[in-house]
């Protein structure tokens, strides 16, 4: 944020910060040792408030629990700001020094009062009261968030909500203050900063500066486009309007894990050349032309990644890859290679030197360091440079270096873009289990006690209300399709609430349901906010487990 | 109410708790004068001072629990024997760590262990019997014992109470010092006191969530990977020939330092350093056990 694409804060800072505010995230279970730091502050004493429409693993942790409607977070949001200036508990010197656009937001929080807010979000106004006070008031504080805030059609606008309460209150940019989100995969961090997203080169440095480009160009011999790329959702747009007639996919299964996935499989096998790197035949592969087997990164290839406090660490080869499968690296170079280039093998220490080469933020990180120091965050420009624990620290300084200030953004209330109507009136939100993993490529084989299976979750209430017994198989639909799927009633949601995973595609294709409308800034889909209807299957009845319905341009109008 | 607006940035200075400011504490270690940072332990300052200090309810990453007595040492002007893992180490403390009485009691603490336990996995322990010359089998054959078949209720661990020496280090693992699932306790008293889940249910139906963080922490292999277990029933561990390798693990973005311990070119468990500040050697389910598709399971 403000920036550079990265947590502003340590693991070590939240064991010492004084509120934790948890948005969007289970981090108990789909996190769990980042939230062993988070216990440690809890134990010191540290005040703990939930946000989620479920009443988590972590929220049991928690002091308070504000259980909003799903897709509210920025009412819940502008509540809080509007509260925090109506009683004057902002930071008016940081602000006045550090930010810019304070008069503007004020102005947009207005609407947002506590009885206009709680009316919204389904959340007491007692406890956004009592979040706002205790927040603006702490010493320090931290905002952790992570899918809850973004797999949302307004994903950006959520986090620039969170954002506005951290500038209002001058809890970032030092120890213990700090804007967190946890990233989901080991690398997701590493990826972006190496320049894996459509406008950016390594070290965040822009497509379209073209003295950026000039750099890069200079040691890759070749030049730069400098248009931005597209990002995924907008890959498989192209794909539909047969703009994009070839995939090279590495290290996804987009055939499993995107939202309305009966769209994307059909979208996926009308590819004029579809190649796969991956180390397992997935579902995405299966539909592949070629297919390229690939090591498994952590375990049988050098290398780096990056962890969500910006932390770079070195992975190691333990085991030798299986058959013919090889490293990414030599995969890239030999592709290379026969195009003609001359690339020879690389290592991955000398890309790693190329990177530094290039990468301000990472020109400090000499593999002999990154070895030697059990890794270093983020930016470390010198070798002499110990790394940094937390960013934006330049917005406490009385001079700015010439810098304007951290922007407050005015964003509104929306929510989800499918509305709930009678013929789909329950809200469908997914997430992660402890013991599973995204599509399951990896968690799959796991042979897990607690494991509980695919089931569809659901409030006692719901369940009396559908004549939904604990453990009966109901038939989920959404409008882009239906899936089987056993119930299992839980005490942990409200009314009006499912919830399930994604973590057993082979068994029920709950991307099936998803809704594939996305955040025209990020190009996340709203996986959790789809409009479905659970109908009971009567004895005797052998549909099918599921059903696309096989019309892709179906769209509800959503609020 | 004051105003957030009259507050200082005094604690972006701030950093983590630094004890390096305070003064250093000086002590004698068998008549060797050494300094320990202020907040050391008087263990600390027998290693700072070069000497071994036998251990065994104590980890690194847990808080100590005072229940074996292992690392006692003669404390100058105190009546009793000092455990060194958790007494503070303080100005002018002359401290004897292989006396006649420290010898005594630790060979004491060894055979009694020793007599009634399966110490055959306890690498340390065991060569530690012959060091302190303890002699378990003076006490015949009269001896009870837990005498109980290996608990394998699962795929991941299991439990064998005749290695249990009732440390306390998996119960704290799992509770206030790492995880916060309080799924197992201390039950019974006396001779019957042992390491149990709620009601001595099954592990799968306990609150245990598989992160086996009580497993890393166990000193005497009672708890145990069903992996090891199983490769140890084969007679096919064999911990010479394995090697370590540190990597990242694979799941979610926290960044968790794995070490793979790899035996025919085959994972054969999973642990993390104790000494690294991402885990601080605690891991989850699917770090501790999720590897099994990089052979192909």
């Amino acid at each position: 944020m403000f920036g550079a694409g990265g947590g502003t804060s340590s693991y070590a800072e939240v064991e010492e910060t004084d509120v934790v505010v948890l948005w969007g995230s289970n981090a108990r279970e789909a996190h769990p040792i980042f939230f062993h730091h988070v216990l440690k502050s809890l134990d010191a004493g540290a005040k703990m408030f939930c946000v989620d429409p479920r009443r988590t693993s972590s929220a049991k942790f928690a002091d308070v629990w504000l259980g909003l409607t799903v897709g509210t977070d920025i009412a819940l949001a502008n509540a809080l700001g509007r509260q925090i200036i109506a009683n004057g508990w902002h930071h008016q010197r940081f602000i006045d020094h550090s930010t810019t656009g304070f008069a503007e937001y004020a102005e947009a929080v207005q609407p947002y009062t506590l009885d206009h807010a709680s009316t919204i979000t389904g959340v007491p106004a007692s406890a956004i009261a009592e979040l706002a006070e205790a927040y603006a008031t702490a010493d320090t504080a931290q905002i952790l968030w992570t899918l809850g805030i973004t797999e949302h059609h307004n994903a950006v606008d959520n986090v620039l909500s969170l954002c506005n309460l951290a500038l209002l209150t001058g809890h970032v940019g030092r120890w213990g203050s700090g804007l967190v989100p946890l990233r989901g995969q080991n690398n997701v961090q590493g990826g972006g900063d190496m320049g894996a997203l459509p406008n950016k080169l390594p070290g965040f440095q822009d497509v379209v500066d073209s003295r950026a480009r000039a750099r890069f160009e200079a040691v890759w011999g070749r030049p730069v486009p400098p248009e931005p790329g597209i990002h995924l959702t907008l890959m498989f747009e192209a794909m539909e309007a047969g703009d994009l007639r070839a995939v090279y996919c590495i290290g996804e299964n987009p055939a499993d894990s995107e939202a309305d996935v009966t769209h994307a499989r059909t979208l996926l096998s009308n590819l004029d050349l579809l190649v796969v790197q991956d180390i397992f035949l997935t579902r995405t592969a299966e539909l592949a032309d070629v297919v390229l087997p690939a090591s498994v990164a952590w375990a049988e290839s050098e290398g780096t990644v990056t962890s969500s406090e910006r932390r770079v660490q070195r992975v190691r080869a333990a085991v030798p890859p299986p058959g013919e499968a090889r490293h990414d690296i030599d995969i890239f170079a030999d592709l290379a290679n026969r195009m003609g280039a001359q690339w020879g093998r690389p290592s991955a220490e000398q890309l790693w030197d190329e990177v530094r080469s290039l990468s301000p933020l990472h020109e400090g990180m000499s593999w002999d360091r990154l070895e030697a120091e059990g890794g270093l965050q983020w930016p470390c420009p010198t070798e002499d440079h110990p790394g940094s624990p937390f960013l934006h620290g330049w917005l406490w300084e009385d001079d700015l270096g010439g810098r304007t200030g951290a922007p407050f953004s005015v964003v509104a209330h929306e929510g989800p873009k499918e509305a709930l109507t009678e013929e789909f009136p329950l809200r469908l939100t997914t997430g992660r289990a402890l013991d599973s993993y995204n599509t399951g490529v990896q968690s799959g084989s796991l042979v897990s006690p607690i494991r509980y299976g695919h089931t569809i979750d659901l409030n006692a209430g719901d369940a009396a209300l559908l004549d939904v017994a604990d453990g009966e198989r109901v038939m989920v639909s959404s409008v882009r399709g239906s899936v089987e799927m056993a119930a299992r009633i839980v005490a942990d949601l409200p009314p009006g609430l499912a919830f399930t995973t994604f973590h057993f595609s082979e068994l029920v294709d709950v991307n099936v349901l998803t809704n594939d409308a996305w955040d025209k800034r990020s190009g996340t889909a709203e996986f959790k906010a789809a409009s479905i209807r659970i109908d009971k299957i009567e004895n005797g009845n052998d549909q099918m487990s599921q059903t696309g319905s096989g019309d892709p341009t179906t769209e509800t109008d959503g609020g | 109410m004051t105003s957030s607006s009259e507050r200082t940035a005094t604690s972006s200075e701030r950093t983590a708790t630094d004890t390096s400011l305070e003064t250093p504490v000086r002590l004698s270690i068998d008549e060797v004068d050494v300094e320990v940072a202020a907040g050391a332990s008087v263990l600390d300052a027998c290693t700072a001072a070069g000497i071994d200090t036998p251990t065994l309810c104590f980890a690194e990453n847990l808080t100590p629990v005072n229940a074996c007595r292992i690392c006692v040492v003669e404390h100058e002007g105190s009546r009793t024997l000092i455990p060194a893992c958790s007494r503070r180490a303080e100005d002018g403390m002359a401290i004897q760590t292989d006396s006649e009485r420290v010898r005594h009691s630790r060979k004491m603490i060894l055979e009694f262990l020793a007599s009634g336990v399966d110490l055959s996995q306890a690498d340390p322990l065991a060569s530690l019997v012959s060091e302190y010359g303890a002699d378990p089998a003076r006490y015949g054959d009269a001896v009870a014992t837990m005498d109980e078949d290996v608990r394998i209720e699962d795929d991941l661990y299991v439990r064998d109470y005749d290695k249990c020496v009732l440390c306390y280090k998996c119960v704290e693992a799992c509770g206030d010092d790492a995880q916060h699932t309080f799924a197992i306790a201390v039950a019974g008293r006396g001779f019957d006191a042992r390491i149990s889940t709620e009601f001595d249910v099954e592990l799968p139906d306990s609150a245990c969530v598989y992160c086996g963080n009580c497993v890393a922490v166990c000193p005497t292999n009672a708890l145990q990977f069903t992996t090891e277990f199983d490769l140890r029933t084969a007679g096919e561990w064999r911990p010479d020939e394995q090697t370590t390798t540190r990597t990242v693990c694979s799941y979610c973005g926290v960044g968790c330092n794995l070490d793979l311990h790899v035996q025919d070119e085959t994972i054969v468990k999973v642990t993390s350093p104790n000494d690294h500040s991402v885990t601080s050697g605690h891991l989850c389910i699917k770090g501790r056990f999720g590897w099994g598709y990089v052979h192909g399971r």
